[in-house]
């Protein structure tokens, strides 16, 4: 069915100008996301939090542990790099990389938590797959302890890992996961594929060939192109660097292999039933933008995606009054002020203003009243003389609303945007904090947030 | 003015949008600067509102006055084939480098071969000259990598030129570490009034110096206008309820007795007032931590209409009036 041009044209649009007004009109309303539930599910083992950096993913994290702990489960959350006082909130500010039990939680479930130590999970898993001579010599080896310091991409392997072993220990009902702050937000379900690829590849076996064969009896098993190409490594890379090397793959060579199976089981892991994914953002065009392509992406993975939170969401209680309106007030206000200290004449309420600023379709929203608009206002404008100290407060708070008005269109505009795009992603919004969590009181107040996000459709009347 | 100014900042600060207004507020004068962006998110090529840029720079903005600003985005796996090229005349050895795994391996495992590589790409962009001699680019500014990875990334042909202690990679890391180092460059922190950007910003900083890396400036991006001062704020305390509900009501907004329009607007009115208060002493807070730390600031304010082309010409003309360019 092709679309209907004259159907499209015949559905008037007069209430455009009556969006800025009704500063909470959703252009789709998009699916609630349920929180509770999913937490309360004992069939949910895994939660990912994700998305780009700045969202307030690691406090999203800790706040659905906590959440979860609350109501009786027995949670771990395993955070990657929490603000430092976020972590010394949970204690968990010193890095021992095993989870430590979160004091002062509420009821009868437990939180854990824990923040990764790279270096420490990567040795781990050298000594838990390597006899103790081997393993000590990968740790010395200088090739080595640049990797495992944190190159690029390390943090994400060594963060699936970790999940991996978490679950493995079956210890937790519920794993809490917060992803690396990557240069892409998808880094961390690439790492453990391109790890796979990469051991898969012809490389490594070239690598390890001279060094495993040894000398001259395994230089005639390696074609000439090869023995070219070690030269050439060699020369790029200057000769000691590539002895390194080699011997570093050669005696990883085990637990590498170790390393793919698990990578790829924790891949699967990610795709079962039991993990839930939530892509957190902001309302902001970049962090939206990131999760849009995080949500295609998750998709393309078969990874389960339950929903979007967006965290730092602006509301307004006094959102019937639109940022023009409020801007014409007071403005209003501040002139007559003006003309107050001029001659003392009252030059309010002018034919002008009252036009511009009451349109008809503003008194068609049913949350404004308008009888009192008409009579209340001379009424009591007139019972007391203005007070040019008063008027100048509510100008400025007039204008902290149309400013406040203003930021609130953009986030909706910004998220609409979003669930245009997807409107099968349910979302759970996050109101705005002035300042930043760092206790467990914050970031049960976030979790009560998310749960309870149900939009009130804005009731002027309420 | 350091000719390598490199732009960090934590993530969700705006340290694209930062590194593309400076780009454009240096290019003044007929002058020519060069965008780079190193960490492939093609974040500039939706910043100027053009197509996915190429492995290329190319010319992506006329600032006022006749400059020019190129955009490169650097792809390591490309920047490796032309430094094979550059060094070592490899032209099919590359394709086989490439068949076995070779490039993968350097561009995405190998520790920091990457970062050597686009660190290496954005300094010989500062060192490289036309015929005559003269600079190819006046500035080339550098989209960087987070706070959180800043000294390491810049840092890492230090690291490099220590596993490779000879050969070729060993004195390009050198070389790199010496643009790096100097007065040459300048790294710029790129922040908001929050206390975890804050935080970040000055462990940044102290990670920086001890690295003997040149910081530059702190730019605090989208800050807030200022509605209400401390004195506004203190005297919103003072006022009764009913004198705002009359005030408000001769404003035209509905009347001011109880349950109506105007009445009922200073409930919610006062609690955003509450909360500008909150923020507001947050903030303060954070700027003057901010200024503790001894660098020059620089505030950009939030667009009201949101981050488009126009406004990034408008951050770009804000630099610049604040001497940053």
């Amino acid at each position: 069915m092709s679309p209907d041009p004259a159907h499209a044209r015949e559905t008037p649009r007069p209430h455009d100008g009556s969006r800025a007004y009704d500063g909470t009109r959703r252009l789709a309303p998009a699916r609630v996301l349920d929180i509770d539930p999913l937490l309360d599910d004992p069939r949910t083992r895994i939660v990912v939090c994700c998305g780009s950096g700045g969202v307030g993913k690691t406090t999203t994290a800790a706040a659905l542990g906590l959440r979860a702990a609350e109501r009786g489960r027995k949670v771990v959350v395993l955070t990657i790099d929490p603000a430092r006082r976020l972590a010394q909130s949970m204690g968990i500010d010193s890095l021992d990389n095993v989870p430590r039990r979160v004091k002062g939680t509420e009821g009868d479930g437990e939180l854990h938590a824990m923040m990764l130590d790279m270096k420490r999970t990567f040795d781990e898993v050298v000594e838990a797959h390597t006899d103790p001579e081997r393993a000590a010599a990968i740790l010395a080896n200088p090739f080595y302890q640049s990797l495992s310091a944190g190159f690029a991409g390390t943090q994400e392997y060594m963060a699936m890992e970790k999940l991996g072993q978490l679950r493995a220990k079956d210890e937790w009902d519920l794993i809490v996961v917060d992803t690396p702050p990557s240069r892409s937000a998808l880094d961390f379900l690439d790492a453990p594929k391109r790890l796979g690829s990469f051991l898969d590849g012809r490389l490594i076996r070239l690598l390890t060939a001279p060094a495993k064969l040894g000398g001259r009896a395994g230089m005639k098993f390696l074609n000439v192109g090869m023995t070219m190409m070690t030269g050439t490594l060699g020369k790029l890379l200057g000769g000691q660097l590539l002895k390194d090397v080699q011997t570093f793959v050669a005696a990883m060579d085990t637990t590498f292999g170790g390393f793919r199976k698990r990578a790829d089981a924790t891949y699967k892991l990610l795709q079962a039933p039991g993990t839930a994914f939530l892509v957190v953002a902001a309302p902001e065009r970049d962090a939206l933008r990131e999760a849009a392509y995080f949500v295609e992406r998750l998709a393309a993975e078969k990874m389960p995606l339950a929903g979007l939170v967006l965290n730092r969401v602006h509301g307004s209680g006094a959102d019937q009054l639109s940022a023009e309106r409020a801007l014409a007030a007071a403005e209003n206000l501040e002139e007559s002020r003006i003309v107050d200290q001029e001659d003392g004449k009252k030059l309010r309420n002018s034919p002008d203003t009252y036009g511009s600023s009451d349109s008809p379709t503003s008194r068609s929203d049913p949350g404004a009243p308008q009888a009192d608009t008409a009579t209340g206002t001379d009424a009591s404008a007139s019972a007391d003389a203005p007070d040019p100290v008063v008027d100048q407060v509510a100008a400025g708070l007039l204008r902290l609303h149309a400013e406040r008005m203003q930021l609130l269109l953009r986030e909706q505009r910004t998220r609409d945007r979003f669930t245009a795009l997807h409107p099968e992603v349910p979302v759970a919004e996050v109101a705005a904090l002035p300042g930043d969590v760092h206790d467990l009181a914050g970031l049960r107040d976030i979790g009560n947030r998310l749960a309870n996000n149900r939009r009130e459709p804005s009731e002027p009347n309420a | 003015m350091s000719r390598l100014q490199v732009v960090s900042g934590k993530g969700g600060t705006g340290k694209t949008t930062v590194a593309a207004a400076l780009a454009l507020a240096l290019a003044t004068a007929g002058r020519r600067t060069l965008l780079v962006e190193v960490e492939g998110r093609q974040g500039i090529a939706q910043l100027f509102e053009t197509e996915a840029l190429p492995y290329e720079e190319r010319k992506i903005a006329v600032a006022p006055g006749g400059g020019e600003v190129y955009a490169l985005a650097i792809d390591p796996e490309q920047a490796l084939l032309d430094y094979l090229q550059m060094f070592y005349k490899l032209g099919s050895a590359g394709r086989a480098l490439r068949k076995i795994g070779a490039i993968d391996f350097a561009t995405t495992i190998a520790p920091g071969l990457r970062d050597v590589l686009l660190t290496g790409k954005a300094c010989e962009a500062v060192r490289r000259k036309d015929r005559s001699g003269r600079f190819v680019y006046d500035y080339v500014v550098m989209d960087a990598p987070p706070t959180g990875r800043i000294t390491r990334f810049l840092n890492v042909n230090d690291e490099v030129a220590g596993l490779a202690k000879i050969g070729p990679i060993h004195n390009q890391a050198q070389a790199v570490m010496r643009v790096l180092k100097s007065a040459e460059t300048a790294v710029h922190l790129v922040t908001l009034l929050e206390e975890m950007p804050v935080q970040e910003t000055a462990d940044g900083i102290a990670e920086l110096r001890a690295a003997g890396l040149p910081v530059g400036r702190i730019i605090v991006n989208m800050v807030r206008p200022r509605v209400l001062d401390a004195k506004d704020l203190e005297l919103v305390r003072t006022i009764p309820r009913a004198a705002l509900a009359r005030s408000l009501s001769s404003a035209g907004l509905g009347g001011a007795r109880r349950g109506g329009n105007a009445e009922r607007l200073v409930d919610p009115l006062l609690e955003q007032a509450e909360e500008y208060a909150e923020r507001y002493a947050l903030e303060e807070e954070q700027r003057s931590v901010l200024g503790e730390l001894g660098l020059p600031l620089h505030e950009l304010p939030l667009l009201s209409e949101g981050m488009d082309l126009a406004g990034l010409y408008e951050l770009a003309t804000e630099l610049r009036k604040q001497g940053m360019s």
